[in-house]
């Protein structure tokens, strides 16, 4: 996350990565300014940038804490209680630490016609989970999604900040071997 | 996936003729192909121009609205001088529907040429794409896209030395199927709840940082390059004098053949589904569609040779939506079906209102105990009253995006409820 963004797309970087640093500062680093610093640039208001850096913690950290709601509300003058109205209203911002493989199933309906309840069971299964619990190992998060918006290529799966299509029960063994290959 | 379904995309495309070739993403490649020529176009041309062009095509809103796009471009002050915006709508979360993202993950340089060509004929200087936050692979793509633009000067001061500027910001969204309503939209891209807002004011008059903003879908942009380059006459050699153009369909379900095709409006349904398509896979037949993503009403197997116009559609009972039939077989429960539908607009609904927060989740509730076997007949009653407390009474339309499917459901498949109510059995085969 060294490189240097362009500002016009300094608020929309894909978060939910494998890599994170839940122990690094938000802003108080060279890079956390530049990245503040590049998304104010583009927008009016300053609460407009509020999203982008609800990203960006998520992209850091992993989750959203409530100490990065108070370090945003502070950079963006607004209140920690109307920060949390907003967070607490989107689905993508981690309330709390997800497992290094974030595994979202889609059940919506045309997953649904195609078997999603089986993948998402099978993934409970191999990962030994409950829905929105993580593994001890701290290895896997797996909850069930809403629509990913890959209707045509079900059963969709993300993890973390990739899809997966056409996911049968059968396959998900082998998904997750290749998750541990890369991310362990 | 199939780019196009038929074999002439020299002739018959407009959106998908590049999608499949990965260096179409890239301002090289893309520049090969014939890009930002019609910006180049739309430059020299007077914004209201633009407009007229637009207008004259016919060219609708692909979101699922359809309202005329011209028209809508039309609503925003002539004057100059004053910020003025366009939102790209990039949050496809409808149900069923897939198109934004092929649009973006392919062809990403045909939006931002859209973009560019809708703001000038706006008059607005900075373009916000909106894009849904689950994308990631699309938002990489789409990025690049952007950043390579911007250092070739195609976006930014004085874009090709034209004298007129213009930025670009990419915004992601962060899982809220409001976001895709243009109200709810506009709030979450302030900072805020995607609640959606009352109109009037309508957003031409009042949008984002209280400035007229034009929200249009991606869809819709991506056509305009081609109608600027070509002129209204080329769009409307295909489709229908109220529905010109093209669509990209997203076939799902229970199809041989899923995925994206482009197709000129009008084709009949039943030729998408089983042509196309390839029908039900297994030799199975088709019991049901949702035409237009998971919010347009149900047809049965025997009313699907309709015209797949907007009003063709809309003669048929339904509605052309985001053209995303999900197709269901015989084998399907069509009560655990609109269960499933029902569940996921009582996860989205904002809360603002009372009909369509307490509603939709009593639908959901009241379905899933039908499946459980615990249903009484009674249910179907206070389902039919559900559907009237939810109609017209809302700020946005999400209730009555549940009311759509669960009526035609209760009005066509009366007796698969009965069946699950009164002998806790399906009528699936």
């Amino acid at each position: 996350m060294s490189r240097r963004i362009h500002p016009s797309v300094a608020g929309a970087q894909p978060f939910q990565l494998a890599e994170r640093d839940p122990e690094a500062p938000l802003f108080e680093s060279a890079e956390g300014q530049e990245r503040l610093q590049a998304v104010l640039s583009r927008y009016p208001t300053k609460q407009a940038a509020l999203l982008p850096l609800l990203g960006y913690a998520n992209e850091l950290h992993g989750w959203v804490s409530k100490q990065d709601m108070e370090s945003i509300a502070e950079r963006l003058d607004l209140t920690p209680a109307y920060v949390w109205s907003v967070a607490s209203f989107y689905t993508m911002y981690n309330k709390h630490p997800i497992g290094r493989h974030f595994i979202q199933v889609c059940t919506n309906i045309s997953c649904h016609l195609n078997g999603a309840q089986r993948v998402l069971k099978r993934f409970l299964e191999e990962t030994g989970t409950r829905p929105g619990e993580t593994s001890e190992d701290g290895r896997y998060t797996v909850i069930e999604a809403e629509c990913l918006g890959a209707c045509g290529f079900a059963t969709a799966v993300q993890i973390n900040d990739e899809y997966h299509e056409n996911v049968t029960p059968e396959r998900v063994s082998q998904i997750l071997a290749g998750l541990d290959g890369n991310g362990s | 996936m199939a780019y196009p379904y038929r074999d002439d995309r020299e002739t018959t495309t407009v959106l998908s003729r590049h999608m499949g070739e990965p260096e179409a993403r890239t301002l090289s490649g893309w520049l090969e192909r014939g890009g930002y020529e019609a910006l180049g176009t739309a430059l020299e041309m007077e914004p209201d121009e633009i407009t007229e062009i637009v207008k004259e095509s016919g060219l609708r809103g692909r979101g699922g609205a359809g309202f005329p796009t011209g028209m809508k471009w039309g609503f925003m002050p002539k004057e100059n001088g004053r910020a003025h915006y366009l939102c790209c709508n990039a949050d496809e979360s409808e149900p069923g529907a897939f198109k934004d993202r092929e649009i973006m993950r392919w062809t990403p340089h045909l939006m931002i040429e859209g973009c560019l060509i809708a703001a000038r004929a706006i008059r607005a200087g900075h373009v916000y794409i909106y894009v849904r936050g689950e994308f990631f692979p699309v938002v990489r793509v789409l990025n690049q896209a952007v950043v390579e633009a911007y250092e070739a000067g195609y976006i930014g001061r004085s874009v090709l030395g034209s004298g007129w500027s213009c930025d670009i910001t990419v915004h992601l969204g962060a899982g809220a199927y409001i976001a895709g309503e243009e109200t709810g939209l506009m709030s979450s891209l302030m900072g805020g709840r995607a609640e959606p807002w009352m109109k009037p004011p309508f957003p031409a008059a009042r949008g984002i940082f209280g400035a007229p903003t034009t929200v249009n879908n991606v869809e819709t942009l991506a056509s305009v390059p081609g109608i600027v380059a070509n002129g209204s006459a080329w769009y409307r050699q295909w489709g229908s004098d109220e529905s010109p153009g093209t669509k990209l369909w997203c076939c799902s379900g229970h199809l041989v053949k899923p995925g994206n095709y482009e197709l000129e409006l009008g084709v009949p349904l039943s030729e998408i589904i089983y042509d196309v398509c390839g029908g039900a896979p297994d030799g199975k037949r088709v019991r049901a569609v949702i035409p237009g993503g998971s919010s347009t009403p149900f047809l049965t197997a025997d009313e699907l040779d309709c015209e797949t116009t907007y009003e063709g559609m809309q003669a048929a009972g339904s509605s052309l939506g985001t053209a995303s039939p999900i197709v269901m077989d015989e084998s399907t429960c069509l009560l655990s079906a609109m269960r499933r539908i029902a569940q996921f607009y009582a996860h989205e609904s904002c809360g603002q209102c009372v009909q369509c927060r307490e509603g939709t989740e009593w639908i959901a509730k009241i379905l899933r105990r039908i499946e459980d076997g615990d249903g009484e007949m009674k249910d179907i009653d206070t389902l039919y009253d559900l559907c009237e407390q939810l109609t017209g009474r809302t700020i946005c339309v999400l209730a009555d995006s549940v009311v759509f499917p669960l009526r035609s459901s209760l009005d066509k498949f009366r007796d698969e409820y009965e069946s699950h109510i009164q002998q806790d059995a399906c009528t699936a085969t």
